[in-house]
């Protein structure tokens, strides 16, 4: 403490200020200020503040010095001494932090909840004031009639799947908007690491719906060879990665995916979805804090649903929402309505902008709800009341308001509603006929991209395979092309 | 540092010269007998390897400014800056996700655990996101990454810094395992690691990277590569074969040194690769010999010795002359006390008993009980 007071004549002044011997003391004579600071009875005051669980210490502190000593300062000219002083700055391993003698917690639970973006109103009018970015003719029909498309495909192939047609099937419904209006904020460039409740962005980007039939019907055809169950979508051409079934491991992806695509020079990012329950797995925190420590162009978008199959959000996080946890790790975070395609448009395109040019991840939440069940394995009336989705579905669905909007402004009509319907509907009929009756996929595709190259014991067992085959073809079903 | 140094220096000048990074060193030596050790080869491997392709880039912790936990990666940060060389954050399920994601798209990350036991943190993304995906995506996503690090006992670290994973991702399709014994071993696997364009589990051995061990003109080569999935024989032999991969290779010779002198040729196997495992070598000297001995460290349930076992049955039961018998570690947790240490892994005696045994010189160990 003494070589520390020799060095910083700011320092001696904060001591002066701690004893309140201001005006008494003048450096060169310092080296009495250690032996007057014996002088004075330290410990049993202080202990008798400190048992008193209801004190408030700074202004016990204040008036404790100002007792011990002769000189009285009255409260106002301390604080224009804390201003001033920048003694109570330390740079710590880290950077710069400032001091404060108030004890103070930080809340687990702000006053207000984090604010909620939206631009459009229940009834699909534009708010006044709003800060919006502008979606012409063309795109707004385009992401309306994804939207339909998305919402007949989902009612289409969960009945197929009730129907024994296919084994599983998980619906989109009521996150329509999340689905296609971020798809439309994007570019073919960026990278997708679905979850798996996200197969409008595919849709979109242009997998047709006889790609999809493919694949949940399992046929020949499925660009994943019959490796994988229903919905697990994944296309090369349209940079949507491979749906995986383990949550939140593609968070971690998406920041590697980044940081190549940032390595690489693109004009391009990364972009993820996860949901509420994703939110709690290692990984969000690890690619989270890696993608700000990376400064890489990542987009997180969490789909606050508020359900992880049974779990509320109340069991799942105590935090308000996800949002508040970017700022933990460093990431610009910001809360928009689920339901609203607009101000998720504005929102993902302006995440965009700051991700390629600023080299930095932003986490997005939109808040929406999961009117579906969680999939066809589930009934969610078991956990929750009929009363609270069936308000969901009618008085917040998104595709409703967004229709009202494209009506308001003369791009849409009930006409062109009514055709539109009927015509996808027919188109997806047609897929699926077509999906169901196409043949199975190969024998070959059991041993085939399991390595790079197939090595020698894949080959013998796919030789013994076939000989197995031939010789008893009656234990082996029909539809199996050798 | 000085004072190291100047002891070398002492020492003769060729001591000196092993301080500076393994190629400028090998540079300045005479032509016959180069030696390498284990180190300097995965160091000159990796150093080759990321100047030919700079998709290539390493990342774990410590590996930068560290120089490597070990000092495999020293002088690799200098050389090829941060952007090359990550110092990651304490998470290895965050960097293994983030090297399988960076391999998604196209880079070939080298992802560095400090020693396998940690990858347990991160084995789903090992497993789920590297290993299943090129099969799962249909061709489509391809994952060429390199999982490396030291595994299995090294001395006095107790149960939780000694566990040997071979078997554990052998036993998952669409993985490589490499297991290196030698610098010959290290440089070529490594260099053939990072060029595959699957996902590869690298298992080194924190004791080996000390060791010296002679390399030809050949190996020093840039364009060196060992062919994943076949085994070295080490030494030949005619009564029994002995397999053996990493540490337990010069374990092997060494028995082998005193089973000869006792008049038992052993043939010694370098696995060098798990999986695939080349079966077709060992077979071929069980067919020879009709006598074998497996040796590993790990854990003697579901290990490599029972799998080289079942494809010996499999494949040429008719010449086995005697059962087959494996040498692992103990069935515990490995223990820290030394004494315990050293009873709960194979000894060079362990598998010189075992030899002698199938070739009938002593009484069998179940008769004895």
């Amino acid at each position: 403490m003494a070589l520390c007071m020799r060095k910083s004549p700011k320092l001696i002044n904060h001591l002066k200020y701690r004893m309140g011997l201001f005006d008494m003391i003048t450096p060169s004579s310092w080296n009495s200020t250690s032996s007057h600071h014996q002088e004075f009875p330290v410990t049993a005051p202080i202990a008798h503040t400190l048992g008193n669980p209801d004190a408030d210490l700074s202004v016990k502190a204040t008036l404790f010095s100002a007792c011990r000593f002769k000189s009285t300062k009255p409260e106002k000219q301390l604080n224009s001494l804390n201003d001033a002083d920048d003694n109570k700055v330390l740079d710590f391993p880290g950077g710069k932090v400032r001091f404060s003698p108030k004890m103070t917690f930080i809340s687990e639970s702000p006053e207000e909840r984090t604010q909620c973006y939206r631009v459009l109103d229940d009834n699909g009018q534009l708010i006044l004031g709003s800060n919006l970015v502008q979606v012409g003719k063309e795109l707004a029909v385009k992401m309306y009639t994804d939207m339909i498309t998305l919402q007949t495909m989902d009612t289409l192939f969960y009945e197929a799947q009730r129907q024994g047609r296919i084994s599983f099937y998980l619906t989109t419904i009521g996150e329509e908007a999340i689905n296609i209006a971020t798809a439309a904020a994007l570019t073919a460039d960026d990278h997708v690491f679905p979850q798996y409740r996200e197969p409008g962005v595919l849709l979109w980007r242009g997998f047709t719906l006889q790609e999809f039939a493919n694949q949940c019907f399992v046929n020949k055809a499925d660009h994943g060879k019959g490796r994988q169950m229903p919905i697990h979508y994944g296309s090369n051409k349209h940079n949507y990665f491979t749906v995986s079934s383990t949550i939140a491991t593609q968070l971690p992806h998406a920041v590697g995916a980044a940081y190549a695509l940032k390595m690489d020079r693109k004009d391009a990012c990364a972009v993820t979805y996860f949901g509420d329950g994703g939110s709690s797995e290692g990984d969000f925190h690890a690619a989270l804090n890696f993608a700000a420590v990376l400064e890489a162009p990542v987009i997180f978008i969490c789909r606050n649903n508020g359900w992880a199959i049974s779990t509320p959000t109340s069991d799942q996080f105590r935090s308000d929402g996800v949002v508040v946890r970017g700022s933990a790790y460093g990431v610009r975070s910001i809360r928009v309505d689920g339901n609203d395609a607009l101000a998720i448009y504005g929102a993902v395109h302006a995440a965009h902008k700051m991700a390629i040019t600023e080299h930095r991840p932003i986490l997005i939440e939109a808040l929406t709800y999961r009117v579906g069940h969680h999939s066809t394995s589930d009934d969610s009336t078991k956990y929750r009341s009929v009363d609270e989705i069936e308000w969901w579905k009618l008085a917040q669905d998104p595709v409703t308001r967004f229709r009202k909007w494209i009506e308001s402004k003369d791009w849409w009509s009930s006409e062109a509603e009514s055709e539109f319907r009927s015509s996808v509907r027919q188109q997806l009929l047609h897929a699926i006929q077509v999906a169901e009756k196409a043949e199975k996929p190969p024998v070959a595709d059991i041993f085939t991209d399991v390595y790079d190259a197939p090595p020698s014991n894949l080959h013998e067992q796919e030789k013994l395979l076939r000989e197995t085959i031939r010789r008893h073809p009656r234990d082996y079903p029909s539809d199996v092309p050798a | 540092m000085l004072g190291i140094i100047r002891q070398k220096v002492g020492a003769g000048g060729a001591s000196l010269l092993r301080t500076r990074s393994a190629v400028s060193a090998l540079r300045s030596y005479s032509s016959a007998g180069k030696e390498m050790t284990v180190r300097d080869a995965l160091n000159s491997a990796l150093d080759e390897e990321m100047s030919a392709d700079p998709k290539v880039f390493l990342m774990g912790e410590e590996v930068g400014e560290y120089q490597g936990a070990y000092k495999i990666s020293k002088g690799l940060l200098e050389k090829y800056g941060p952007e090359r060389v990550l110092d990651t954050p304490i998470t290895e399920a965050g960097f293994t996700g983030i090297g399988v994601g960076a391999a998604y798209h196209g880079l070939r990350p080298v992802v560095e655990f400090m020693t396998f036991n940690f990858s347990m943190q991160a084995i789903d993304h090992i497993i789920n996101s590297a290993a299943k995906s090129n099969y799962m995506s249909a061709g489509q996503i391809s994952v060429p990454i390199v999982f490396r690090g030291p595994n299995g006992a090294a001395a006095g670290v107790g149960a939780q810094h000694s566990h040997c994973y071979a078997s554990w991702y052998a036993s998952c399709p669409g993985l490589k395992v490499l297991t290196p014994y030698s610098s010959e071993d290290a440089r070529g696997l490594l260099k053939a690691a990072i060029r595959d364009p699957d996902p590869v589990v690298f298992l080194e051995n924190e004791l080996l990277y000390g060791e010296s061990f002679p390399v030809s003109a050949e190996v020093l080569d840039s364009s060196f590569c060992l062919p994943i999935g076949k085994a070295k024989i080490e030494r030949e032999g005619k009564d029994v074969t002995i397999t053996a991969f990493s540490k337990m290779v010069g374990y092997a010779l060494k028995a082998a040194e005193i089973l000869a002198k006792e008049g038992i040729s052993a043939e010694v196997i370098n696995l060098r690769t798990i999986r695939p495992l080349d079966r077709s070598t060992i077979n071929a000297s069980v067919r020879k010999t009709n006598r074998l001995i497996t040796v590993e460290e790990g854990f003697p349930q579901h290990g490599v010795g029972a799998e080289i076992c079942t494809s010996v049955v499999e494949e040429s039961f008719g010449y086995l002359d005697a059962p087959v018998e494996r040498i692992t570690g103990a069935d515990v947790p490995m223990p820290y006390a030394a004494n315990l240490e050293r009873l709960a892994v194979p000894q060079v005696e362990d598998i010189v008993r075992a030899a002698k045994r199938a070739c009938y010189r002593s009484v069998p160990m179940a008769a004895a009980a």
